[in-house]
């Protein structure tokens, strides 16, 4: 059977039209590549091949025709997706059928979507290797022994393993860029209120955006352009105009001018942690010089605050998360330990039994900063910090148009690395943090590979709403790069 | 309370009647199966985001205004966290340092003086669901059909100086509420809820004494009864030698006492910090100025109108203000009938009378203006008597008829045949001859009697003028 998974979706569209293809007939190619590779990705959360059968059946007598019809798409286990199971990747949330659709998943389904499962994912996407999962970690596609970054990974990994077309990921603080990295493929987080956060379980509420992870460039550009826009439902999203991002894939990028944040050394950044200097410096160095070749002009910037960024976004998002994470109490769904006698023994046991250690860590970090007494000396304190860095951004866009850097300050990982170190495993997520501080747009794509054959990642980031601007750069880049794709052997 | 100076503050919760809650769209009202009037948002589902309801601002801003209370230019949400059943997302929504509105005040009098009462501040924040306690299974249950309910937290200054006052603020501040139209004020539904803090000092004393807490308080009598039990209690206390501690004391109703609840080391320590999913926004000042003018007349304004204009005692007019729908309807009769004063006797005297005994609230009363100055109409063109009309107002009370309809049912209409009352009188005069005797003498009131006895035989019926004449004029006939 041809395994129509393995095609991006711009050419799965055209197969579609051409051998005139059902959803049933995509969905079986599906759970062929599933049987063939899932037991090394190990990238779904929750996939279920007669419950894939009978949606695709359902899709084929719906026909509808929208943007994204009959396309296989995966959603990150902390999406809401209508009577599916949507757990975080937590105990605390097993058996969690929500009553209703977040957003970006009745957007889906009205572009006849074809919705696959829900992917594996740190657990409420706190990491950056998809080992803190309640189900085992996924593995890397290019090299099971090494971990798909994270949060986002199993939807990078799946992605990556042809197991779907699309995925949908989550980025807090780099979580949709770093797997995508990490896995050779694209993924973009969008403006803060650029996509709806309704049904998107909170982490870091004001640093949340969903995204899409991708083959291409172009996927991303056409799943964007379906998750995209306004929403009532969520005082967060922005109320402006989306364009029609197709119309950004457009080669050339002659006289944009490219800044280069000093800071974004990978040294300089590590703090005490000093790792050996990778081969991602030098492969982000040779997209710098093809992109100069193309037209574009180099600009060096500073962003004198980012080097504050990982702090600042421990003690924000852990803050919101302490609060956003209360309600698994036990009190009207997901896990209740049954041996608790007492009203405070439940949440307790509840709590203690249902979390995993880097969210109870998260919570009590939050709490701490939270705490009365100590408030401004952190939240707050961060916060202004924060609008430091939004400043640093703001000034750096006088002087250039996109920034440049590596996505991760290295390519992945072995398994079990940096789980017995937080702040080492904290430290991944550096290059892309202070995109969701500020909260502009980011994109990560590939841009070769290091001497192991592990996927690098080239990172833009962009003006507020200017995913236009991310699209037209990465494309180019895309289309002009002169190193050989290939696939990881599974 | 002599050689002791009482402060008391208190916390107003007040659940306004928007058409749905706070942040979602489910119907705010009261009643319903539990849990049937509530969405993912209210219910606080993973993933469900709160979006702020347009009237619930504007009911909040109207009351802040009516409060002289200072609109804020800028606003915004905060969490209150704390882990509780009822909290479906163990945080409230509620305002911290940034509220709606800042200051104000409510202007108290006791029928001689007016005592201004400084506010706070007047914040939103959304209400809690409802545990149901099943003592049998030894099971709680949670209703979430009150989770999301618009409330304004109406906080005083600590200006209030006696149990009486706070009761007197209270009333005071229902009368504006209902004035405004935006909550029903019922603290039996829970609708209006108010925590008191309270503290005393010795006289001469200047810093304020250790204050406590009260919380369950069910009305407004139990507010008064509450902090006047705990005033005695921390005066004893001091007499005493003892220390009163800084704590939160519940109010048991059946025992007319308070129990303690928590002491301040329990406290909780709520994290407040802004709202993430509720940006901080900027009140448009063209919405606040469209509310301010749309504002309606103030209960202190209609009082001295009704003085000035329709020539009404402080008292009366005092009385009619105190409810909204008293003064509405006060108004409507004097549109169809003229007559002000005539028209508050009726309403503070048989009608509340009425209401009063029978736990009616006015706006639910079903006599309509026009059925009243009807009925008076009739007393006017001398279809019934005065004495008649007080029955015929009770059926009209209970029944919501019109007086027409009652006279002519129950044949009510005055008698003004003067044969009959003849009739009558010579019956009367017949039968009390010593009483005749006794009016001839000189003794004047033995006319009102015989008046009385006519009237009696007629099933109060007769004319009372014509009923006095004819008497009279027997009587004179008789001596000729």
């Amino acid at each position: 059977m041809t395994e129509f998974v393995k095609y991006s979706a711009s050419r799965l569209k055209e197969k579609i039209t051409q051998d005139s293809l059902t959803a049933s007939d995509i969905a079986s190619s599906v759970a062929v590549r599933y049987d063939k590779v899932e037991e090394k990705v190990k990238g779904f959360a929750h996939f279920n091949k007669v419950v894939l059968s009978e949606r695709a059946k359902e899709l084929d007598k719906k026909a509808i025709s929208g943007a994204l019809s009959k396309i296989p798409v995966v959603i990150k286990d902390n999406i809401c997706v209508k009577d599916e199971l949507t757990t975080c990747s937590s105990k605390i949330l097993v058996g969690f059928r929500p009553p209703y659709d977040a957003t970006v998943i009745t957007k889906l389904k009205e572009s006849g979507a074809l919705l696959l499962g829900k992917s594996n994912m740190d657990e409420f996407a706190f990491g950056s290797s998809c080992e803190t999962s309640c189900y085992a970690p996924t593995n890397n596609p290019y090299d099971t022994e090494r971990v798909p970054g994270g949060s986002s990974g199993g939807s990078a990994a799946l992605v990556a393993a042809d197991e779907t077309v699309l995925a949908l990921g989550s980025d807090t603080g780099g979580s949709i860029r770093q797997p995508a990295s990490l896995c050779g493929v694209v993924g973009m987080k969008p403006t803060y209120g650029r996509v709806s956060r309704y049904g998107l379980i909170a982490f870091g509420s004001s640093l949340d955006q969903i995204g899409p992870i991708t083959k291409d460039v172009n996927d991303c550009a056409a799943l964007l352009n379906v998750i995209s826009g306004y929403d009532p439902m969520d005082s967060t999203s922005a109320d402006i105009p989306v364009p029609d991002y197709m119309g950004s894939l457009v080669d050339n990028v002659k006289g944009l001018r490219i800044g280069i944040p000093k800071e974004y050394d990978t040294e300089s950044m590590f703090f005490d942690k000093k790792v050996p200097v990778n081969e991602t410096g030098v492969k982000i160095k040779e997209a710098i010089k093809l992109l100069k070749d193309l037209g574009a002009e180099v600009v060096d910037i500073s962003l004198p605050h980012v080097k504050y960024a990982v702090s600042v976004y421990y003690i924000v998002g852990c803050s919101e998360a302490s609060s956003n994470l209360a309600r698994f109490d036990g009190v009207e769904y997901g896990y209740r330990d049954k041996e608790a006698s007492s009203l405070i023994e439940m949440y307790k046991k509840t709590r203690g039994k249902g979390l995993g250690s880097e969210a109870k860590r998260r919570i009590i970090l939050g709490t701490y900063t939270l705490s009365s007494g100590y408030y401004d000396a952190y939240y707050l304190k961060a916060q202004k910090v924060r609008n430091l860095i939004k400043q640093d951004f703001d000034n750096a866009f006088s002087r250039c148009d996109i920034i440049m850097t590596s996505t991760s300050p290295e390519t992945a990982w072995p398994k079990g690395l940096k789980t017995k170190d937080p702040l080492l495993m904290y430290l991944s997520d550096i290059f892309t943090i202070p995109a969701n501080l500020a909260g502009i747009p980011a994109i990560s794509l590939p841009c070769g590979y290091d001497s192991q054959g592990l996927p690098v990642g080239l990172q833009f980031m962009a003006k507020y709403f200017d995913e236009e601007l991310l699209i037209r750069a990465a494309y180019t880049y895309q289309q002009n790069a002169g190193w050989k794709r290939k696939k990881p052997e599974l | 309370m002599s050689h002791y100076i009482t402060t008391i503050g208190l916390e107003i919760h007040l659940q306004l009647s928007t058409k749905t809650k706070a942040f979602c769209a489910c119907p705010n009202s009261f009643g319903g199966e539990p849990n049937t009037f509530t969405c993912p948002v209210c219910l606080g589902l993973p993933g469900s985001l709160p979006v702020l309801n347009s009237q619930y601002l504007r009911h909040a801003i109207k009351v802040a205004l009516a409060l002289s209370s200072n609109v804020s230019g800028r606003m915004k949400f905060d969490r209150k966290n704390y882990f509780y059943p009822d909290l479906p997302k163990d945080y409230q929504i509620s305002q911290y340092d940034m509220p709606l509105a800042l200051g104000g005040h409510v202007d108290i009098t006791d029928g001689h003086k007016t005592k201004s009462i400084g506010l706070t501040r007047v914040h939103m924040e959304e209400d809690a669901g409802k545990l149901i306690h099943d003592n049998k299974r030894a099971s709680s249950y949670v209703d979430f059909n009150r989770t999301g309910t618009p409330l304004l937290e109406i906080v005083s200054e600590p200006d209030i100086s006696s149990p009486e006052e706070a009761y007197r603020y209270l009333v005071t501040i229902k009368s504006i509420l209902k004035y405004l139209d935006v909550s029903d004020c019922n603290m039996e539904e829970g609708s209006l809820r108010c925590d008191a803090n309270i503290s005393i000092r010795p006289k001469g004393q200047q810093e304020l004494g250790t204050k406590v807490e009260l919380k369950n308080l069910n009305s407004f009598k139990g507010v008064r009864d509450a902090l006047i039990y705990e005033e005695k209690r921390q005066a004893r206390m001091l007499l005493d030698g003892e220390v009163i501690v800084q704590q939160t004391r519940l109010w048991n109703e059946q025992k007319q006492a308070s129990e303690p609840m928590r002491t301040k080391e329990q406290a909780h320590d709520y994290r407040y910090f802004p709202d993430p999913d509720l940006l901080p926004f900027t009140i448009d000042s063209v919405l606040v100025e469209e509310i301010r003018l749309s504002l309606p007349e103030m209960p202190e304004e209609k009082r001295e109108r009704f003085i000035r204009d329709c020539g009404l005692s402080e008292y009366d007019a005092s009385v009619l203000v105190s409810d909204r729908a008293m003064s509405s309807f006060f108004e409507s009769c004097v549109k169809l009938y003229p007559e002000p004063k005539v028209i508050v006797n009726w309403l503070t005297g048989d009608i509340q009378g009425y209401l009063n005994a029978n736990n009616i609230e006015f706006s639910n009363m079903k006599t309509t203006p026009q059925q009243l100055t009807g009925m008076i109409r009739l007393i006017d063109n001398n279809t019934i008597s005065g004495r008649i009309a007080k029955e015929v107002l009770f059926d009209m009370l209970v029944t919501g008829n019109s007086a027409d309809g009652i006279v002519k049912e129950k044949g009510l209409i005055q008698i003004s045949d003067e044969g009959v009352i003849e009739q009558l009188a010579a019956d009367v005069l017949n039968e009390n001859p010593k009483v005749v005797d006794d009016y001839i003498s000189g003794k004047t009131n033995a006319l009102g009697f015989l008046v009385g006895q006519l009237m009696k035989k007629s099933k109060g019926k007769a004319n009372p003028q014509l009923a006095n004449q004819i008497i009279k004029k027997k009587i004179e006939q008789a001596r000729e």
